[in-house]
């Protein structure tokens, strides 16, 4: 017999031997590397997916209804709980919103505090998506190193405003707090210490064989898909669009201080890859960086909060203001009608979409990808359900 | 092209589907006929000089006082940086939409949150089922009207008072 033969032989066995058909997974809502609740109906063909099919709304807790019934200054600590991983950020959209609503100006000193804190918050944040990311395609001890980090900044933030994790901080016209007696030096310390760990953490990690190998080309977004589907923050800049609301829709003190946006270049695979996505984040952190010492280093002298009424009734209307969150462009659009409360509250995040993708990315990839495209989205399910 | 010309060609080429611009607090807002709604996104992604690529937000707001339900769309271009918003009211009792979804693919789930919690029913769209809600839950909760249920399978949504107790 040729060799034809028998491979043809071979390929009538394995054709009716080896036939598959389609399997139904269920991963979740208990999953324990997802992040948060939130549950995968995988179409599987072997190890390759069909499709995964996000079903969400575990998480919901109706902060929008919330709203609604609890007044403008009440919702604040609600904002903390849209997103958990970077609250800060989430306060400052609503206090923009609020202060945009009613014409308030927020005291310079305020938006300092602000920034710093926002930034303290982005660095947490990414540092839990990086060690997360390790985590999920299992490396377990780069988790232990972010979180090592992300504990000091927890401490520095418990410092600002008593919590370490849904904050409360800031205010309609400002902050709850002042900056405490020794902050800016020991916030300096910590950057001092912090800036070449992240050098040690790409050594340790980014550079590391097997987890480009898991990373590069896997899950691609191109320019224009990414775009259409509204991924918004560094999942967008992974995909080489160079937007970011803080220097192309500049709000706060932003402009005064001097930072750049870190895009995706497909260094080490594709344009829009997972690895990008995820190198976006730690270059991110060094521009958090520039951009706490800088803000550090000038904070003015006066009140870091405005005089608002305790019943606050902004004028009738509508705003729509965007902030960027750990996790891009969070959109809170609010609108008025005279009275203590908001009429109605909409939050629009970056988990939503990029939650919204993945049956659309996750066509032919294998199964075990899956929780590296949720981890290199940076998915947390609170903010997906609100 | 600034956001003001655009508006002035669109009313140009559609007539009295789009209303005159309307400044509210600093960004554009224009009104449009419901039932033009897709056609209307259509022509402002595809025209160049528009190019709205991308869909930033879908709101709907229970307006009970005009008993409409209003849909925002927060429509942004990356290539232009400049953006516009869309309203269409359809009406409180029977709110109807046509789909966006096949013009920009997030609508797809932006739509179910709306009819989720809105109430709002989009033709046109291919899945159109809860979203955030459990599939069997009764009644839309964003909206106006909406009355919290006694119980959720035998749950109670009640509960006394801590100080009565």
């Amino acid at each position: 017999m040729n060799a034809d033969a028998i491979d043809l032989d071979v390929r009538r066995e394995t054709s009716r031997g080896l036939e598959t058909e389609e399997m139904t997974l269920n991963m979740g809502p208990q999953h324990p590397s997802t992040h948060g609740v939130l549950r995968f109906v995988v179409k599987a063909d072997g190890e390759v997916m069909r499709r995964a099919i996000p079903d969400i709304g575990y998480l919901h807790r109706s902060i929008e209804k919330i709203a609604e019934k609890v007044g403008y200054h009440g919702f604040m600590p609600y904002t903390d709980r849209v997103d958990y991983v970077s609250a800060m950020q989430c306060n400052q959209g609503w206090a923009m919103a609020c202060e945009k609503l009613a014409g308030i100006e927020v005291p310079r000193k305020g938006e300092y505090c602000r920034v710093i804190a926002c930034e303290f918050g982005r660095l947490a944040s990414h540092l839990l998506s990086v060690g997360a990311t390790g985590m999920d395609i299992g490396a377990v001890t780069p988790f232990t190193h972010a979180i090592r980090e992300r504990e000091y900044i927890n401490d520095i933030l418990e410092e600002l405003c008593g919590a370490r994790l849904t904050f409360n901080y800031m205010r309609i016209g400002g902050c709850a707090w002042d900056l405490p007696p020794g902050f800016v030096g020991r916030a300096v310390k910590f950057l001092d210490r912090f800036e070449p760990l992240i050098d040690e953490y790409n050594e340790l990690i980014s550079f590391n064989k097997i987890y480009v190998e898991r990373l590069a080309n896997v899950a691609v977004v191109s320019r224009e898909m990414a775009i259409a589907w509204n991924l918004v923050g560094p999942n967008l800049r992974g995909s080489g669009v160079k937007y970011d609301v803080r220097k192309d829709a500049p709000y706060s003190v932003y402009p005064e201080f001097e930072f750049d946006v870190p895009v995706g270049t497909g260094e080490r695979g594709t344009l829009g890859d997972s690895y990008d996505r995820y190198m976006v984040r730690m270059r991110e952190m060094e521009e958090s960086c520039k951009i706490l010492r800088q803000a550090l280093a000038g904070v003015p002298e006066g009140p870091v909060v405005a005089k608002v009424a305790r019943m606050f009734k902004p004028p009738a209307g509508e705003v729509y203001v965007r902030v960027e969150a750990s996790r891009g462009d969070m959109g809170w659009f609010v609108v008025s009608d005279g009275s203590a409360f908001p009429y109605r509250v909409h939050i629009r995040t970056g988990s939503f979409a990029a939650m919204a993708i993945i049956e659309e990315l996750s066509k032919g990839l294998m199964i075990a990808d899956l929780v590296a495209v949720i981890a290199t989205l940076d998915i947390v399910a609170p903010e997906v359900d609100r | 092209m600034d956001i003001a010309e655009i508006h002035r060609r669109l009313r140009e080429r559609l007539g009295n589907i789009v209303s005159p611009e309307l400044e509210v607090k600093d960004w554009s807002l224009c009104d449009v006929k419901p039932q033009s709604i897709a056609e209307v996104c259509t022509i402002l992604r595809d025209e160049p000089e528009s190019a709205f690529d991308c869909l930033s937000n879908l709101s709907a707001v229970d307006r009970k006082s005009a008993d409409t339900i209003e849909v925002y769309y927060h429509l942004f271009s990356y290539q232009h940086g400049h953006r516009l918003t869309l309203r269409a009211a359809t009406p409180r009792p029977d709110p109807i939409l046509p789909t966006v979804s096949h013009i920009w693919p997030i609508a797809d789930w932006l739509e179910r949150e709306a009819f989720d919690l809105m109430g709002v029913r989009f033709t046109g769209h291919p899945d159109l089922r809860r979203i955030l809600m459990p599939e069997d839950w009764v009644g839309h909760p964003l909206r106006k009207d909406f009355v919290e249920p006694e119980e959720y399978h035998g749950i109670s949504t009640r509960r006394e008072s801590l100080l009565k107790l």
